[in-house]
């Protein structure tokens, strides 16, 4: 399984990425693709949609179960990874590519995990 | 599930966790959800090559003596008086109240011996039932947890068995099974069923040898893109060929009519147990309905029809299905049930457009 260094983590197990203060990518981490098993449907928020800290603001399908997405930060979402919407596989292939949303605005942070914390977490 | 009930392992229980199975609780027993190879391409290796399951939670019920004809035929609501030796039949079993009570296949040695086998989490009311509706000189007996059972499903399992044993030792038809077959030296009862729209053959052998059974089917699978599979498609499988699942489908309180077994209701019997209460009830109030998703989302077990603004029942099995996309089954007022109607499944709060097409969603290419 593999957990990035240049990015931290929530223990809901999205992945956060900043770009600076109030800008950020976020998406799922590997351990959650592969908990999760084969991703069959998204369904993402749309641009200009508010999204806060701990609270859910997507939902991935695998054939099996419905799983909510929670969101690291508190913002405004900025763009969505649309190509996921018809090709939700994508996050089982490359979870630290795929990314669900980027969200800008940034007022407020999830408890976030470095890699080296998000690792004792998921290895425990 | 409580968590103080043991929960069971099948006599294949350490080749699943070798192989990496991802193991999960169901009906009672730890089963592998998955191999690492995931269930999109189990499924797929299903309906284009051939995969391997371990069903052995399965139960078996033995009934042997000159009465054992009579008490299936009380017991079951499809008639087996034309089942020859050798052959295997299909059956609801129903309660006094025309409810079903399991599922069950039937397999007839000869006259005097029938195996009949019950859903894993139905076993212990199955047999309950079986020995309070005993009558005359038959023995009922479980023996599930003397034996094992494996499935071996796809196109490509006639062949994969043929490198195993000779050709006069495979089932030909469909529903038919041949006992006192030696599977890479284990003596196994073959059938050619299952329960996956596939081409493909069951076998039943001593639980002790489960391991080393399972080694030679998958040793010989190799060069046929063999895939171990394990409950997801299983579900997703069936889902397809639109195969009833009790507790889902079907339960105490769902006619076997409602739920579009009436094939497998013999009303011309002469009598069997739910058979007044069939009558009483008339012509079926609900149908079983097939649902293809139009919009986005995917419609679940339990999740609500709807005719316009009208509620008309409910699903009964929902999921994305490998080859046929998002697709459900439902259990809805039967005026409704004309393939081509527009209906509705709310989704978390939100109604998404379905279509009701023909059952089965899948059929394999003969």
């Amino acid at each position: 399984m593999e957990i990035k260094n240049d990015r931290m983590y929530t223990k809901s197990h999205e992945w956060v990425l900043f770009e600076n203060d109030t800008t950020a990518t976020v998406g799922l981490s590997d351990f959650a693709q592969s908990e999760l098993g084969d991703l069959v449907f998204v369904n993402l928020p749309q641009v200009g949609d508010a999204v806060t800290a701990g609270q859910s603001f997507a939902d991935v399908e695998s054939v099996k179960t419905v799983s909510d997405v929670f969101s690291p930060v508190t913002g405004v979402v900025a763009a969505v990874n649309e190509a996921l919407l018809d090709a939700p596989q994508l996050i089982n292939e490359n979870a630290y590519g795929a990314w669900l949303v980027k969200v800008e605005n940034i007022t407020g942070r999830e408890e976030l995990l470095d890699a080296s914390a998000y690792r004792a977490l998921v290895e425990k | 599930m409580s968590e103080t009930e043991t929960l069971l392992k099948t006599p294949l229980y350490a080749m699943h966790v070798r192989y990496c199975g991802k193991i999960v609780p169901f009906a009672g027993y730890l089963l592998p959800v998955q191999y690492e190879t995931g269930v999109m391409k189990e499924h797929q290796a299903v309906r284009e090559n051939v995969g391997l399951f371990d069903v052995s939670h399965m139960g078996e019920v033995l009934f042997v003596g000159p009465d054992a004809l009579a008490n299936i035929q009380h017991l079951l609501c499809n008639d087996f008086t034309s089942l020859q030796d050798g052959r295997v039949r299909y059956s609801p079993m129903l309660n006094p109240r025309g409810g079903v009570i399991d599922d069950v296949l039937v397999y007839r040695f000869s006259l005097a011996k029938y195996l009949v086998v019950v859903n894993a989490a139905n076993r212990h009311k199955d047999v309950a039932h079986m020995l309070s509706a005993r009558t005359g000189d038959v023995k009922i007996a479980d023996i599930s947890d003397s034996l094992c059972q494996l499935a071996l499903q796809g196109p490509k399992a006639e062949a994969l068995l043929g490198t195993l044993v000779p050709e006069s030792m495979i089932p030909q038809k469909y529903y038919s099974f041949i006992p006192d077959v030696s599977v890479g030296g284990v003596n196994c009862l073959v059938s050619r069923t299952g329960y996956t729209g596939e081409d493909g053959f069951e076998f039943y052998a001593a639980a002790g040898d489960a391991e080393k059974l399972f080694a030679a089917l998958l040793a010989a699978g190799q060069p046929f893109g063999l895939a171990l599979c394990g409950l997801g498609c299983r579900d997703t499988l069936r889902m397809e060929a639109a195969m009833p699942l009790y507790g889902h489908e079907m339960d105490d309180t769902v006619s076997p009519l409602e739920t579009g077994l009436g094939r497998y209701v013999k009303m011309e019997k002469a009598d069997f147990i739910g058979k007044q209460a069939l009558l009483a009830a008339g012509e079926p109030k609900r149908a079983r309905i097939g649902l293809k998703m139009l919009g986005r989302g995917i419609a679940r077990e339990h999740f609500p029809v709807y005719a316009g603004d009208q509620p008309i029942g409910h699903n009964t099995s929902g999921t994305f299905c490998p080859t046929v996309g998002p697709v459900a089954m439902a259990l809805v007022d039967a005026k409704y049930q004309t393939v081509g109607n527009r209906l509705s499944v709310e989704i978390r709060g939100s109604r998404v457009e379905a279509e009701i097409v023909p059952l089965p969603f899948y059929t394999r290419q003969k």
